[in-house]
């Protein structure tokens, strides 16, 4: 074909057909961040079970992970969707807090499981609505939009209740007490939900439309707008998203502690956003991986765990993911400073 | 040929942008399977014609009409639905999605709802094969060169139905062969019937592919031409182009001797800047005004820029005051009294909020450091003197400077530089859309700044003003000096001659 030239494998002095490795690169350039959080999680457990003497790497202890967490990975799944747009949203861990506080008080107050439920994920998303329509209509910064948001949910917790309110309920107490047992291997009912959640994102991100438009406005808003794409709604819906993910993690929260507590979640928003950077989504929008978000919150259980079988000081917690943070926006760096030196 | 209609036809399309009409009553047609060049300096009205054809922008008078039938766009969406796809200057593509996302995201080939990465792929290596690139269709954008994005961005616009595709400047980061490359895709469209709106600075690229040509100048038409019927010469001259005004007379001290490089306040070597300007040399004597003459994109203010440590030099010295000066920024350019003025005024230029007083003693206030503070008397008078000495009109030191005229807007900036006593003074077409009086006023001031020592680079798409105010004429082609003569030995139709001629090897 005459135009072979200019379809040769760019920037590549190396002649003739592209390398498995070359063309694998091309493709998937995306994902180099996401594979570099496996390694560390590798390493971690790896490095756990060198400290603990053989006794972290077991089932019971990968188990525990999903079990402790599954609030935290439901809030990083909705928040993979805000930051891959580009935006990023702080009220989670508050708007976290007050559906918790708004279906334990509303289970106290007698109401049925079944109106309860609804109303938390209803809270969450209506928040999640207020704030991007304030990012998209009002052009108002993501940042203080969310953080307005942040105030907002947490001002709504205290005012449901000041004190915390227990939860008896049993379709809510079932979601964390009930453990099915597979060999070794234990899950909940809140673990499961928690992976359909990660399920349906990854559908919902890779697979529609709307997932593929989420993409395109965190590659280039312009661009998606210039291309006909339905930039205004999907950037709302992306906040409405992570508003309703807060609303859920806000009943395996409730579940998880048998109580809601309008002090729960302060800075979670910023656990969520680290899992999400750490499991490779850049910040800067339009590249990144729900499944990386999974993998970031893994991580992050993992070095609460070791930190926590070693007995040492929490603050350990703050200061080893602060680093990784730190290295893991270096590497993003380098991979958008490489991507934009080759335009 | 004759019973062949317009495939798109605008009639008397006008745009206002406040007072000014940016589109003058303008009539443009195109052909189907023919290629339809817009030509036309800055501020002509192409990229508001390309917007009001694209539904980007509404009309304010005018009508459009597709195969013959009246249509409105709204936005480029509804453009796109009826056919016209438009390829922009900066590719608007997303470089983090695939080569095959980005030829069909927003209609994706779907089976049961679900978008069908295989069909997209398949769909795509059909398109991109259609063009002749063999291209992974699963890679992603951004691992391509510029260029092959470039060509992506035609497969897009091809993949729908096209009846119209605008390319707007299209080859203005490409090389050679790239633009070889493009230039077979863009035949090849119009073998199908596509109609082209072809858009570039590149007179030879113009020739060798327009079938007709459309002049713009200042929002007006000039006229509708066969390429093999308008001489180059013709069509420089009809962009350009004439006007006459009264100057006075300026005696031309230096235009005997040749600038011996020891007297060079300012002496470039060999300078280049990457898709800009490619080997220039410049010697500037002190009280010497060189005027620069070359088309839109012939590489003029790219020259500005590496004279004035605007842009970072690829290759090439730059000496002033016989002393190497590596000039990495504009301050640094300040420092050693070298200061530019912007083509464009209202971006790069004036701050049209601020006060005239606050626009005047920015760069000296900035020159002078935060912990320097010029007391506010003093601030006020120096403003005041350049007001008077200018005839800045008004004369009301606290006016934002938005609310002037172009051509005091253009004054008040040419203030705040002479303020910092400059030794060479850059000026990037400054007399750029202000009126005529406006006009004789700056090119009088820049004669007599030089009378008094000044050395002035002076930049225009107005060929008789470069020759009005320069002492010497360096023209530019491509990128390249191609000859520095003196003023005196030209006449407009001379220089036209050398801004049109066509590069080696052509004609």
């Amino acid at each position: 074909m005459a135009a072979m030239t200019t379809a040769r494998p760019t920037s590549r002095p190396s002649e003739g057909r592209p390398s498995v490795v070359q063309t694998f690169l091309s493709r998937h350039g995306g994902m180099m961040p996401t594979f570099a959080a496996v390694a560390i999680l590798v390493l971690l457990f790896i490095g756990g079970e060198i400290f603990l003497r053989g006794d972290f790497i077991k089932p019971l202890t990968i188990s525990n992970l999903l079990i402790n967490y599954a609030y935290l990975l439901v809030l990083a799944v909705g928040m993979t969707f805000v930051i891959l747009t580009g935006g990023i949203d702080l009220s989670v861990g508050s708007v976290m807090a007050f559906t918790g506080m708004l279906g334990a008080k509303l289970l106290a107050d007698g109401s049925p499981v079944w109106i309860a439920v609804p109303a938390m994920l209803l809270g969450g998303a209506v928040i999640g609505l207020f704030i991007g329509i304030l990012v998209q209509y009002f052009g108002v910064q993501p940042f203080i939009a969310s953080l307005a948001g942040l105030f907002l949910g947490r001002g709504l917790a205290f005012i449901v209740s000041l004190n915390s309110i227990k939860v008896e309920e049993p379709a809510v107490v079932w979601l964390q007490s009930t453990r099915m047992k597979l060999g070794d291997w234990v899950i909940t009912p809140t673990g499961i939900i928690a992976l359909v959640t990660v399920a349906i994102a990854a559908f919902v991100l890779h697979l529609t439309r709307f997932g593929r438009t989420i993409y395109a406005i965190g590659g280039s808003e312009q661009s998606a707008r210039l291309m006909g794409l339905k930039v205004g709604r999907t950037k709302v819906a992306a906040y409405v998203i992570s508003g309703t993910c807060a609303g859920l993690a806000g009943l395996l929260l409730t579940a998880y502690s048998n109580a809601g507590y309008p002090r729960n979640g302060i800075g979670t928003e910023l656990d969520a956003i680290a899992a999400v950077v750490i499991g490779g989504t850049l910040l800067t929008g339009g590249r990144g991986y729900v499944l990386g978000s999974m993998i970031g919150v893994f991580v992050y259980g993992t070095i609460k765990t070791i930190i926590n079988f070693m007995g040492a000081e929490q603050a350990w917690m703050q200061i080893i993911v602060g680093s990784l943070l730190l290295l893991f926006i270096v590497v993003q760096r380098a991979i958008v400073a490489r991507a934009e030196g080759r335009r | 040929m004759d019973e062949v209609r317009p495939l798109l036809e605008l009639t008397g399309a006008t745009v206002r942008f406040g007072a000014d009409a940016a589109l003058d009553h303008v009539d443009f047609r195109l052909y189907p399977g023919e290629v339809h060049s817009l030509m036309g300096e800055n501020g002509a009205g192409k990229s508001t014609l390309i917007k009001a054809i694209t539904g980007a922008l509404a009309m304010d008078e005018g009508e459009l009409r597709l195969g013959g039938e009246p249509v409105a766009f709204a936005t480029p969406h509804q453009a796109q639905a009826a056919g016209i796809s438009t390829v922009y200057q900066e590719i608007e593509l997303l470089p983090n999605l695939s080569v095959a996302e980005n030829v069909f995201l927003g209609r994706e080939p779907r089976r049961g709802g679900v978008v069908s990465r295989r069909l997209m792929r398949e769909h795509a290596a059909a398109v991109l094969e259609d063009l002749g690139l063999a291209l992974d269709p699963a890679s992603l954008l951004g691992t391509h060169s510029v260029a092959v994005q470039q060509l992506v961005a035609i497969a897009r616009a091809i993949s729908a139905d096209v009846r119209v595709l605008v390319l707007d400047e299209p080859t203005s980061s490409l090389d050679l062969d790239e633009v070889a490359e493009l230039f077979r895709v863009i035949r090849e469209l119009k073998a199908r019937g596509v109609a082209i709106l072809f858009v570039s600075h590149f007179l030879d690229q113009v020739y060798e592919l327009a079938d007709r040509i459309t002049v713009l100048r200042d929002g007006e038409l000039v006229g509708e031409y066969l390429t093999g019927e308008l001489l180059r010469i013709d069509l420089v001259q009809k962009m350009l182009g004439r006007e006459i005004g009264e100057v006075r007379a300026r005696g031309r001290v230096h235009e005997d001797d040749a600038v011996d490089g020891a007297a060079a306040v300012l002496r470039a070597r060999g300078v280049s800047v990457a898709h800009g300007v490619a080997d220039a040399d410049v010697d500037l004597a002190e009280g010497e005004v060189l005027g620069i003459a070359g088309l839109l994109g012939s590489g003029r203010t790219s020259l500005a820029h590496a004279l004035t440590g605007v842009a970072h030099l690829e290759a090439g010295v730059i000496r002033i005051e016989s002393a190497d000066a590596r000039l990495d920024s504009p301050r640094h350019a300040i420092s050693l009294g070298v200061v530019y003025s912007s083509e464009n005024r209202r971006r790069d230029g004036i701050v049209a909020e601020l006060s005239v007083v606050d626009n005047i003693t920015l760069a000296l206030q900035s020159e002078r450091g935060v912990f320097r503070r010029i007391p506010p008397a003093r601030r006020r008078e120096l403003a005041a003197s350049w007001v008077d000495a200018l005839d800045i009109r008004p004369p009301d030191l606290d006016r934002p400077v938005g609310t002037l005229s172009g051509g005091n807007q253009q004054k008040v900036l040419l203030a705040r530089l002479l303020a910092l006593s400059p030794r060479v003074l850059v000026l990037d077409e400054p007399t750029r859309g202000i009126d005529v009086g406006a006009k004789v006023e700056i090119q009088n001031l820049v004669s007599e700044l030089a009378d008094n020592g000044m050395s002035v680079v002076f930049i225009s798409a107005e060929l008789e003003e470069v020759l009005r105010v320069g002492d010497r004429v360096a023209v530019m082609r491509d990128g390249h000096i191609v000859e520095t003569v003196a003023a005196a030995d030209l006449t407009t139709d001379s220089l036209l001659a050398l801004v049109a001629q066509p590069t080696e090897g052509e004609d």
